[in-house]
């Protein structure tokens, strides 16, 4: 299940929750990115979403993991709206038989969040805002699993 | 009437998230934001910007029927 959502969440209480009530479940992986703030020059950072494709588009990336992977289940939150320095931007949890496709889809999954998610980003600093793409790496990072 | 919804950089430079415009095909419609606005056209016809028509990705042109849902993405910056 994706949520996006404006209010901050309280990633240890989603993993309790994901991990509820799962007795064929030997592995669950998660990650959770957090907002920097870049030395002080990131002292907002703004995400936008285009709802209802932004959900599709993600869900389309879990069920492309899914597969890949033989995941159980999985669950994604992402942050949308303004966000600040230390607040949790994105939660992603997976569920699986045995660890190795727990970690490896939850890598997958968090690569292709951040390269082609359908999300634009404006970080607010000192000198003003300025949107953010996607950096060589974050494109490298998904590239690895083409 | 379709319902024109910009992102990110296209907004801010636009002035506007949203907007219904009269148009009956994509080209119509771009023809009427250049009317308006030939910065913005121009930049809705920029590289990297793509067009979802009722939040599917299209590539060139599409028929806009009465209630269409046309958003201009600029390059997406991943989450």
């Amino acid at each position: 299940m994706i949520t996006l959502t404006e209010a901050p969440f309280e990633p240890g209480a989603l993993l309790s929750d994901f991990c509820k009530g799962r007795d064929e479940t030997g592995a669950v992986a998660s990650f959770v990115g957090l907002a920097r703030a870049e030395g002080g020059n990131a002292s907002i950072l703004e995400l936008e979403a285009y709802p209802g494709f932004t959900e599709n588009a993600i869900a389309a990336f879990a069920v492309e993991a899914a597969g890949r992977f033989g995941l159980q289940d999985w669950r994604i939150v992402h942050r949308v709206g303004k966000i600040a320095p230390g607040e949790a931007v994105v939660f992603v949890a997976t569920a699986s038989k045995h660890r190795r496709a727990a970690f490896e889809a939850c890598d997958f999954l968090m690569d292709w969040l951040k390269s082609r998610a359908p999300f634009w980003k404006k970080e607010h600093g000192p000198d003003g805002a300025r949107w953010i793409e996607p950096t060589a790496q974050d494109r490298t990072d998904a590239e690895r699993w083409d | 009437m379709a319902r024109v919804l910009l992102f990110g950089r296209l907004a801010d430079q636009a002035g506007w998230r949203e907007r219904e415009v009269a148009a009956e095909s994509l080209t119509a419609l771009r023809a009427s934001i250049a009317n308006d606005d030939a910065g913005l056209a121009e930049a809705l016809a920029g590289p990297g910007v793509q067009v979802a028509v009722d939040k599917a990705l299209v590539r060139g042109e599409a028929a806009l029927a009465g209630s269409t849902e046309v958003a201009f993405l600029p390059p997406m910056s991943g989450g």
